[in-house]
């Protein structure tokens, strides 16, 4: 089975053994494995981008695959960096705390350490006690499992209500925006017990790991990126071939068709969705360690749109395209928001990217969208010979016979 | 140089010419009290204006009112007041504050203004009362009025009384008398008139009226070993272990008035266990142990036992100081009589008050849902009818907003300048929305899905652009004077007439939406578009044309509704973005392709929102986020909005 | 003003080439946002960093050499902060940086500044409660701008009853936290204390302001103290207008409300309402006249204001150029010893001094809104030496900074030890 999945699906092969060259290549440049050729601020940033290549092949999955535009995905990328960070935060302090108090003339109660630790991570928005959302922070294992657990169970939950009540198409995309909006409005609050609009910060200090240099830890990171995305590659390149995934690109196409064969429409996108919220988590809790803080503003729709922007600038419909859009652009968008690329002087007008990226990227999207549907992914099909028909945006539906015979002669 | 030397000659010489007007006995008053108004603080500034006021001295009033005016200004040299005002930056017009002849020109290098802070200006102005309250100037008169509303004092009752009797203005002559009732509230001199006075309120939801009763009712937590004293004015007896008041706070006031011995806290037994540490032991615990609460009782109680800390009191002990002592409320008022009598008014108040919040909370939702019903208008027709999704337009609001402000720029006269915006915002999101529709949308009908990330990638542009040419400053965009301020009903029901121009903006487009839609022929056209474009095609209908005209139509509304909103907000880049996910939420709410559904859908939102609000008072993020989540869940089981529509016009 | 800006990028970057083969520059960083939410606040504090390294450069830099800005942008994006900290720190090797506006980006940056042993000014007003070995706070603590607005309104204006605003964030959270204790501590009952709290950008505020005049009904003076932070203000402010409410009935002091703020308002219904600031633009010294014609020089515009965080960046940025004449090196550790105990005049007449625990003496201002927008300053006191730690929570009462003798940011004088050498963040 596996011989014939990756026989059948080259691209896998293709695409895990650039990935491990780029891994070794970026492990030999690094400061701690080598030449110091690459910056450890730089390897984080490597790191990170991968961490958004993982969430970006969710995205397809979810979009380009099943065809439902989700808007919520940065919220369970979020979510996971949340749960992940309340144990660091605890761990960290709990370190501490313990430190400080041992020094005390009499041995601290458990009691006391918790109320000195709530008071070191609440103290900063005027707080000291944990809410009951930090029940399970002193437990890595317990946060660790959450990460996949809070934004699946959303996911379930948010799915099961949205899909049972055949909401489709661009309501769904509202309603997940909506969803989104609410949950950054919640964290944004301080009752809601994460530090409000502070956050969880400090994230990149491993407890336990205080004597290690970042330079290590950052490639750490970076290799579990690497694997997490290897993985996730894997696990979503055998979910889209075979049987299953011809039945979730049948619902893309014409959901009541699908359904009219017999297949349960509902419970496929329930499981893609859910799926690609674990997905997503997963990657979130990779992600934040990575960038040492998360805040609401991380959890903001705004997010969830870009993620489906790099998804539809790299190319739907192919996980690889995933992947080279959410790298090429945010990097793209690092560098360009960086003041690091040159000024173009007009004569009349000096254009400076800091400002003009956003209007750049902005425009290049709705160019993209006209003009190249199928994304920077396309290219590859080029060198292939693998040329779509031009239908100019109209689809192949049954009473647009003429084109689908055109294509057939092609 | 020659400047400050001609200035300081001249300055001289004025010295010399003035010295008999310093020693006027105004000049004489001020300069006793000079250290006090130097000072100028509230808390001590009181008897050097009393002197000022009491003086008798003609120049007094006029002393007091420059002073409040910060037009006094003393000379750092000698410490002499004089009136002065600007010439320019740095030149002042000296004058004499006992005759006002003029002094001169002297530069301000050695002179420095009084600032009366607004405490101070407060107790000017009620020292001014007296002056001002007969003063032939209807102007001087409502200031005075104005300053014993703000500070009452019991001798303003008589002062109140003499001026109402000969106050030939009406309307005035009103309020001097509700104001003599409220003064005689509580400074009244018999129980019969302060109680007639205080009857004479009832129902009357003014704000002032219960803050004059109101101090009247306050009460003060008392404990007492016995019985409770006589000549006590109770309004409740208290029972430790109810409801509002446990038997610890019962307690604890039993400590604060000293009736009782304190409770030794937990922080205080680990201080008092530091304290005795022997030999890594306390009370024969080992310090190593002691990180438990009950090991710590342990060591503590046979310390205590030893006699080296005070024991601690025990439950019986506890009891038995509780049942010792009554508790009760006190007013601060001595007459039950008038305390009873405040208490019926205010009762009769209360109700009144309550009901007016409603209404006023109810026009508070009402404003808002005409915010969002005006937001959500265009979407009703770009999105409602024509199912095209348009995630620009929050940006054409914000087009119309800015299109408001560079009116205003160029038009100075506020009236005028929106006159002219309304229209141009139209028309400028108009020439806009027709341009994306027909180069970005009308390739992609068939893909709704990438229409949404199509407009979005114009929305940050757009946004990003806004923020290039205006910066992200927010701008002005002043409403004109006759839209200020707000139509007061009574101190507990007002709304702005920004609001109320907004609301009626609203019906206005409600209507105009109406008629375009069902009376004129572009209505019907697009209609038969939307239901059947290759039918309308046959007809000889140009559905291109149509979309056209309709995209720009939504985007036009789009763009006034942003000149409104601007008035009553501010402007900024990020302005659509505040409404564009409430906007889409209205519509689908409301149920799509249906005007009175988005109304209706407003007008859920708008009252919902507002009604958590009301619930969670301290906390308008929650009443935000608790809205999104009821839209979330109504949706699931209304998916298709509050008027849904049926048959073949709901499409899929 | 664009332009001007470019050029001095396109400047430093030239100079960034040069600098490597010959080390003979001292590199500033600059760590403000000149993109996204606050790029509105901070573009203009990195403008006054260029001009006052322009400035020093003109008379002859520091040690000999010359001064060099390095300009990065972290777009608003808070964890961009650290990431950008550690590259100016790693990779552009300065010697000092200037920057943060939010406690959060602040916040997002310490760790990385602890562990790379890099150095900080923070020029902004914030919630205190915190003191690291690496960061100089040259904006005020609470205890320099909250609770001397509280004792104004207590004993000034008589207020009995407070209504306190604030936008959802940590700032007005801690500062009003703390503020609730001090005014209990006062005497003001609880049930005295309306607390509101409203997300960034707020524009809805009719039924908050109806809220504030309806606490009135009991007969005491209501005050405002207002922490709502940047866009939500001009809502804020012009609904006071609209329901008529006048500084003498109901005051309000704000904690971040400039003149720059006030610009998009018509503030003639607004005269009387207050600001607390430990600077305003319209303070009467010959520094503060020389400040704001440097000022207007260098942007070119004469109609832009100077606020309170441009004067923190002023004294910061002074008292390091002296500190590091004095240490005669820029190495962080000598500078920072060097740094305490650092005189310097302020714009408003008086002297700020580094205190051991890395915050600056300051006078506290209060002014009143002008017809024309500007400040009246009706209040100044002399210099509050800032604490790190407020004395109003049980749990900060304790606790102390001081690294000149404990070398400690956050020591318990109870148990008298050292709670933790690094930051809380």
């Amino acid at each position: 089975m596996t011989r014939s999945f990756l026989a059948r699906n080259p691209s896998v092969l293709i695409f895990i053994a650039c990935l491990a060259l780029f891994t070794l290549a970026v492990t030999l440049m690094s400061e701690a494995g080598g030449s110091g050729a690459i910056s450890t601020s730089f390897v984080k940033t490597l790191g990170k981008t991968l961490c958004l290549c993982l969430v970006a092949l969710a995205m397809d999955l979810v979009w380009g695959y099943t065809g439902i535009l989700s808007l919520g995905h940065m919220a369970f990328f979020g979510l996971g960096g949340y749960m992940i960070g309340m144990w660091l935060m605890y761990a960290r302090t709990e370190t501490i705390v313990t430190a400080s108090m041992s020094n005390a003339a009499i041995p601290p109660t458990d009691q006391e350490i918790v109320d000195a630790i709530g008071t070191q991570i609440f103290g900063v928005v005027g707080g000291s006690e944990f809410p009951p959302v930090w029940a399970f922070a002193d437990s890595l294992w317990m946060q660790l499992a959450l990460v996949v657990l809070v934004p699946g169970l959303l996911a379930l939950v948010f799915g099961w209500l949205a899909f049972r009540s055949r909401v489709t198409g661009v309501y769904l995309s509202i309603l997940t925006q909506a969803m989104t909006l609410a949950l950054a409005l919640y964290l944004f609050q301080n009752d809601s017990g994460l530090r409000g609009n502070n956050g969880l910060s400090g994230l990149q200090n491993i407890p336990g790991l205080t004597g290690m240099p970042q330079s290590v830890l950052s490639l750490w990171f970076f290799w579990a990126s690497a694997f997490a995305l290897g993985a996730g590659y894997l696990l979503c390149a055998w979910v889209v071939s075979g049987k299953f995934g011809s039945v979730i690109r049948g619902i893309r196409d014409d959901e009541a068709r699908v359904r009219f064969l017999g297949y349960s429409v509902e419970g496929y996108k329930l499981f893609v969705f859910t799926l690609t919220a674990v997905i997503a988590g997963i990657a979130g809790a990779l992600y934040y360690p990575q960038a040492g803080i998360i805040n609401p503003a991380e959890i903001a729709p705004i997010a969830s749109i870009y993620l489906a922007v790099w998804v539809a600038i790299g190319g739907r419909g192919r996980l690889y395209g995933a992947v080279i859009g959410a790298a090429f652009v945010s990097l793209l968008s690092t560098w360009f928001t960086g003041g690091q690329v040159p000024s173009v002087p007009l004569g009349f007008y000096t254009v400076d990217w800091v400002d003009w990226w956003q209007v750049l990227l902005g425009l290049s999207f709705v160019l993209v969208t006209l003009f190249a549907p199928q994304g920077i992914g396309g290219l590859f099909d080029l060198v292939t010979g693998r040329r779509p028909p031009d239908r100019h945006g109209a689809d192949l539906g049954p009473d647009k016979g003429s084109f689908r015979e055109r294509e057939a002669e092609q | 140089m020659t400047k400050y030397l001609l200035a300081a000659l001249a300055a001289c010489m004025l010295c010399v010419g003035m010295a008999a007007a310093q020693d006027s006995p105004i000049q004489t008053l001020l300069q006793e009290n000079r250290e006090l108004i130097e000072k100028s603080s509230r808390r001590t500034i009181g008897p050097a204006i009393d002197a000022l006021r009491d003086s008798g001295l003609p120049a007094a009033e006029t002393v007091l009112e420059k002073w409040r005016d910060k037009d006094l200004w003393q000379r750092e040299s000698d410490g002499l007041f004089f009136f002065a005002e600007k010439i320019d930056r740095d030149t002042l017009q000296l004058i004499d504050i006992a005759t006002g002849d003029p002094l001169g020109e002297v530069p301000d290098d050695d002179m420095d203004q009084l600032k009366p802070n607004s405490g101070v200006r407060g107790m000017i102005a009620a020292a001014l009362v007296q002056f001002q309250l007969q003063s032939p100037e209807r102007r001087k008169r409502i200031a005075a009025l104005n300053s014993i509303q703000r500070d009452p004092e019991p001798e303003h009752l008589d002062a109140l009384r003499a001026a109402v009797e000969d106050e030939p203005d009406a309307t005035i002559r009103t309020r001097e008398e509700r104001l003599l009732r409220l003064l005689t509230i509580s400074y009244g001199a018999s129980e019969e008139t302060r109680i007639e006075a205080i009857r004479s309120f009832s129902g009357d939801t003014g704000v002032d009226v219960r803050a004059a009763l109101n101090p009247l009712l306050a009460t003060s937590r008392q404990a007492a070993e016995g019985d409770i004293p006589e000549g006590e004015n109770v309004a409740r007896k208290l029972r430790p272990g109810q409801e509002d008041f446990t038997k610890e706070d019962a307690y604890s006031l039993l400590v604060s008035k000293d009736l009782a011995p304190a409770r030794i806290s937990r922080a205080d037994k680990r201080a008092a266990l530091e304290a005795n540490i022997a030999d890594g032991q306390v009370g024969g615990v080992p310090v190593e142990h002691l990180n438990t609460e009950a090991a710590r009782e342990r060591a503590y109680a046979s310390l205590a036992e030893a006699g080296t800390v005070p024991p601690t009191a025990t439950e019986a002990e506890f009891e038995a100081a509780l049942d010792a002592h009554v508790f009760y409320d006190r007013y601060a008022e001595l007459s039950e009589a008038v305390t009873d009598a405040a208490r019926g008014t205010l009762t009769s108040i209360t109700t009144r008050v309550g009901l007016s919040q409603a209404l006023d909370l109810s026009l508070d939702a009402l404003s808002l849902a005409s915010i969002y019903f005006l937001a959500a208008i265009g979407l009703a027709i770009t999105f409602g009818v024509m199912g095209v999704i348009n995630m620009a337009h929050g940006e054409f609001i914000m087009m119309g907003a800015y299109t408001g402000y560079v009116v205003q720029q160029l038009v100075p006269d506020y009236t005028i300048s929106i006159i002219i915006a309304l229209p141009l915002a139209f028309a400028v999101t108009f020439a806009a929305g027709v341009a994306m529709e027909r180069l970005v949308i009308r390739w992609l009908y068939s893909r709704p899905l990438e229409t949404l990330l199509a407009t979005f990638g114009i929305s940050i542009a757009l946004q990003q652009l806004a923020k290039n040419i205006f910066g992200t400053q927010a701008r002005p965009l002043t409403s004109p004077d006759w839209l200020d301020g707000a139509l007061v009903l009574s101190d507990v029901v007002s709304i702005s007439y920004i609001r109320i121009a907004i609301f009626v903006l609203a019906l206005v487009f409600l209507a105009i939406f109406l008629f375009i839609m069902r009376r004129t022929r572009l209505g019907l056209e697009l209609r038969a578009v939307t239901q059947n474009p290759r039918m309308a095609a046959s007809m000889g209908i140009n559905p291109d044309r149509i979309n056209m005209l309709a995209f720009g139509l939504g985007s036009g509304i789009a763009g006034i509704a942003g000149v409104a909103i601007g008035l009553y907000a501010k402007v900024t880049s990020e302005l659509g973005q505040d409404y564009i996910v409430q906007s889409f939420m209205t519509v689908v709410v409301g149920g799509v392709g249906n005007i009175w559904g988005t109304l209706l859908g407003a007008t859920m939102i708008g009252f919902l929102q507002k009604g958590i609000e009301w619930l969670n008072p301290s906390n308008t993020l929650a009443a935000q986020t608790y809205m999104i989540i009821f839209i979330i869940i109504f949706i699931q089981f209304r998916p298709r909005g509050i008027i849904a529509l049926k048959g073949r016009a709901a499409g899929d | 003003m664009k332009l001007r800006m470019t050029s001095a990028l396109l400047g430093a970057l030239a100079f960034a080439t040069t600098a490597l083969a010959q080390d003979d520059t001292i590199k500033v960083g600059v760590l403000h946002s000149l993109s996204g939410t606050m790029a509105i606040s901070e573009t203009t504090l990195k403008d006054t960093m260029l001009m006052l390294i322009e400035e020093q450069n003109k008379k002859g830099g520091v040690l000999g050499k010359q001064l060099e800005a390095v300009v990065v942008d972290p777009a608003s994006d808070w964890p961009l902060f650290a990431e950008k900290a550690r590259e100016l720190l790693t990779v552009e090797n300065v010697d000092v940086m200037f920057g943060c506006w939010t406690s959060v980006s602040r916040k997002s940056v310490l760790p990385v500044i602890e562990e790379l042993n890099g150095l900080l000014f923070y020029p902004v007003q914030y919630e205190g409660e915190e003191s690291s070995k690496n960061v100089f706070y040259t904006g005020a603590a609470p205890n320099q701008q909250a609770i001397p607005a509280t004792d104004y309104f207590l004993e000034e204006l008589g207020v009995e009853k407070f209504a306190l605003l604030g936008t959802d964030y940590v700032y007005p959270r801690t500062t009003n936290n703390i503020l609730e204790s001090y005014l209990k501590d006062k005497g003001i009952a609880e049930e005295d204390i309306f607390v509101n709290y409203t997300p960034f950008g707020h524009s809805d505020w009719s039924k908050i302001v109806s809220d504030v005049v309806a606490l009135g009904a009991d007969g005491k003076k209501v005050g405002v103290i207002s922490t709502i932070n940047g866009d939500a203000n001009i809502g804020f402010y012009k609904e006071l207008a609209a329901q008529g409410v006048s500084a003498d009935d109901i005051p309000v002091v704000a904690f971040s409300v400039g003149a720059e703020a006030l610009s998009g308002l018509d503030t003639s219904n607004l005269v009387g309402h207050l600001a607390a600031w430990n600077y305003f633009m319209s303070a009467d010294t010959p520094e503060n006249e020389t400040f704001i014609e440097t000022w207007h020089d260098f942007i070119g515009d004469e109609a832009r204001v100077t606020n309170d965080p441009m004067e923190a960046h002023y004294i910061g940025f002074n008292m390091w150029v002296n500190a590091v004449e004095e240490a005669g090196t820029t190495d962080v550790d000598a500078v920072s010893k060097a740094m305490i105990g650092q005189e310097f005049p302020n714009l408003t007449g008086s002297t700020a001094e580094m205190l051991p625990n890395h915050h600056l003496t300051k006078p506290v201002l209060i002014g009143e809104i002008l017809d024309d927008g500007q400040f009246d300053i009706i209040s100044e006191t002399d210099p509050v030496p800032g604490d790190a730690w407020t004395d109003y929570l049980p749990e900060s009462a304790v606790l102390t900074s001081d690294w000149a003798e404990l070398d400690c940011g956050m020591y318990n004088t109870e148990t008298e030890t050292c709670v933790q050498i690094k930051s809380n963040y």
